[in-house]
């Protein structure tokens, strides 16, 4: 046999795949660097503009690491609006990218997203209810506990409806997140028409999606919930890739399907009651999110689990930045903005899909 | 006596070393010819109100390629997937390496036997390379990662699939897919190979590599369970064949045995010619057709 036609191990890795290899802790990189040097613009910028050189400088004060104390105003500005705010968008857009890489993957279907099958509407419902009924006997926790479970519910129920023969056909998806939206919405309809005139205000604002009540309470309130489902979820990453093949043929490699469908759902649903608790439904981030970076990375999920939620965070902190400063004084809904660029995204991959497979089946 | 120390002493040494891999799962013994590695006895299996497969008594040993074949709808696929332990039996047993199937986890059983499913599919873009290397995910944390390389890279020649081993899975031609999800459960170089229909979507030659292949893989010890339509396949690869009919087995030993014309026509409800190969003699298995009248 002749050296060329010899596989080596070089073979059985493929060109391609080293490429990705070498290019995934690049893109890793520079997604965390463009993430603080965004956080330092989003934390100086506003109506009260703070030099990117004095926040850093505040900052190291804080931690005790020289710099220096801005004045009160200054401060006060940057620690108790600013602050909660990035670091609000931060955990909400990664939550949000993190839990659509998980559900593609869990689904077997990249159209899989909270918002598009109706998870954040389901999360929303208890939140909804929470606040229309004034309910406050959990605390600050009363909110995303009540997000927490309704949206637990709701993907038990998507997941039990959609999937036949172990896997997921796009229509099936589609259609159940329409009804699953319409009986959200419907539901969400009723409490608001319980509600007094202040919470409906309330409950209408938090609903098109922004984080512009944020607040360190706020922060603490989701916390919890968002940094569990972070560090839980890159550990089923490798899973999820054999879970591609199928759900059989997972189980012949050793995957315990059942037991890792269970985790994700349950880590999908404190994701998304995460995201949903605080900033209402923000749709679109967790389909764009995961899409690109396969398409910059390739479908691994070791990468593409974390790297969805560093680039979701991403996101999200430049979404609420433009919200907040594009039309000032005024502020644009979160949510409104998110969907304004999502849905042209979703557009184009459908023809995409069409033009090279003739669509989904 | 000394049997009872024995079996005690292996099994200290079995948990030490599992606890020295890293709390890993236990690993199989080495597929030593003639042994035991699966087996039914008395197997029935219903599928909703349907009795699949009745009363089925099958065994496999390491070393030995098995051919399942019948006409559809007999239970060659059912059988496979009560082995591979997808299906509980409704009556009777199937046992894997001496223990009941259903008393493994999936990560033990995943070192055990890799199964090869009649149509493949995969979610989300992964290159074939990546595809064959998922055949290794059972032995991460084993000490056999080490061969992660060498086994993928060797099932990859083996499938004739490294000319297109950087090429997304999806852009493959259907005869392709197929090899690639063979050259996946080769990679795995589990003790039991379970294969359905491995040569249904390949063209002449390549049917003849992956039996070839199957031949090679029960000569150095595992055992290879193949469901095959192509009964001149079987009778010519096969070191034994297990002929299936209505959930049942109707014939079972070497195909020179099995393979008859009684058999095979009355199984296949057609008329089946069973001859020798002009120069080789060899077992050729035809269907009876009638003279075609002269153009």
């Amino acid at each position: 046999m002749s050296t060329a036609t010899r596989p080596t191990r070089e073979a059985g890795r493929g060109a391609a795949e080293r490429a990705m290899a070498r290019r995934t802790p690049l893109l890793a990189a520079g997604l965390a660097a463009a993430l603080a040097v965004l956080a330092l613009v989003s934390a100086a910028t506003g109506a009260y503009p703070i030099p990117p050189g004095d926040v850093l400088g505040s900052v190291l004060h804080r931690v005790g690491l020289g710099g220096a104390e801005l004045d009160r105003v200054g401060e006060s500005v940057l620690w108790d609006v600013r602050f909660p705010r990035v670091v609000l968008a931060l955990l909400v857009g990664a939550s949000l990218g993190c839990a659509g890489a998980l559900m593609q993957g869990v689904f077997g279907n990249p159209l899989a997203e909270p918002g598009v099958i109706g998870i954040s509407s389901g999360a929303a419902v208890g939140a909804v209810a929470a606040i229309a009924f004034g309910w406050t006997f959990l605390g600050t926790w009363t909110v995303t506990v009540f997000a927490f479970a309704t949206g637990l519910v709701t993907v038990v129920v998507v997941y039990a409806l959609s999937r036949a023969g172990g896997r997921t056909e796009v229509v099936t998806l589609i259609l159940t997140g329409i009804a699953v939206n319409a009986f959200a919405g419907a539901l969400i309809g009723l409490f608001v028409f319980l509600a007094d005139n202040a919470q409906i205000t309330q409950i209408t604002f938090w609903q098109l999606g922004s984080l512009s009540q944020a607040t360190w309470p706020k922060v603490l309130a989701v916390l919890p919930c968002a940094i569990a489902g972070l560090l839980i979820a890159p550990a089923y990453a490798r899973r999820l890739d054999l879970l591609a093949l199928g759900e059989r043929p997972a189980r012949h490699l050793g995957v315990d399907v059942e037991r890792l469908r269970l985790a994700l759902i349950l880590v999908v649903a404190l994701l998304t009651a995460a995201a949903v608790a605080v900033a209402g439904v923000i749709t679109f981030v967790g389909l764009v999110v995961p899409h690109l970076l396969r398409m910059a990375a390739g479908p691994g999920h070791r990468f593409l689990v974390p790297g969805s939620a560093l680039a979701g965070a991403l996101v999200l902190l430049t979404a609420d930045l433009v919200a907040r400063t594009a039309v000032q004084p005024a502020e644009l809904p979160l949510g409104v903005l998110t969907a304004l660029v999502g849905s042209p995204f979703f557009f184009w991959l459908l023809m995409r899909t069409r033009r090279r497979q003739g669509g989904w089946a | 006596m000394s049997g009872v120390q024995g079996t005690g002493g292996t099994g200290l040494r079995r948990r030490l070393a599992r606890a020295l891999a890293g709390g890993g799962p236990r690993l199989p013994d080495a597929p030593v010819p003639g042994l035991t590695l699966a087996t039914a006895k008395g197997l029935t299996v219903r599928l909703g109100r349907r009795t699949v497969l009745d009363g089925v008594d099958l065994g496999v040993a390491a070393g030995e390629v098995l051919a399942l074949v019948g006409p559809n709808g007999a239970g060659k696929s059912t059988l496979l997937a009560a082995l591979a332990a997808d299906l509980p039996p409704a009556e009777g047993e199937v046992t894997i390496e001496g223990r009941p199937a259903h008393a493994w986890r999936a990560p033990e059983l995943a070192l055990r036997r890799a199964v090869l499913p009649q149509i493949s599919t995969l979610a989300f873009p992964f290159t074939v390379a990546e595809v064959v290397r998922m055949g290794r995910a059972p032995w991460a944390r084993t000490p056999a990662r080490e061969e992660d390389d060498a086994a993928v890279a060797e099932a990859m020649e083996d499938a004739e699939v490294v000319a297109f081993h950087d090429r997304p899975f999806a852009a493959l031609s259907g005869g392709e897919r197929a090899r690639v999800a063979l050259a996946r459960v080769l990679a795995q170089r589990a003790p039991l190979l379970l294969l359905d229909e491995p040569t249904a979507a390949l063209d002449l030659r390549h049917q003849e590599l992956v039996l070839r292949v199957c031949r090679e893989r029960a000569a150095r010890g595992p055992g290879v369970v193949v469901v095959l339509h192509d009964l001149g396949l079987a009778a010519a690869w096969a070191d034994r064949a297990a002929v299936l009919d209505g959930g049942r087995i109707a014939a079972e030993g070497p195909p020179d045995g099995v393979l008859t014309e009684e058999l095979l026509s009355a199984v296949y409800q057609h008329p089946v010619e069973v001859l020798p190969h002009p120069r080789t003699g060899a077992r050729l298995v035809v269907p009876r057709r009638p003279g075609r009248p002269a153009p």
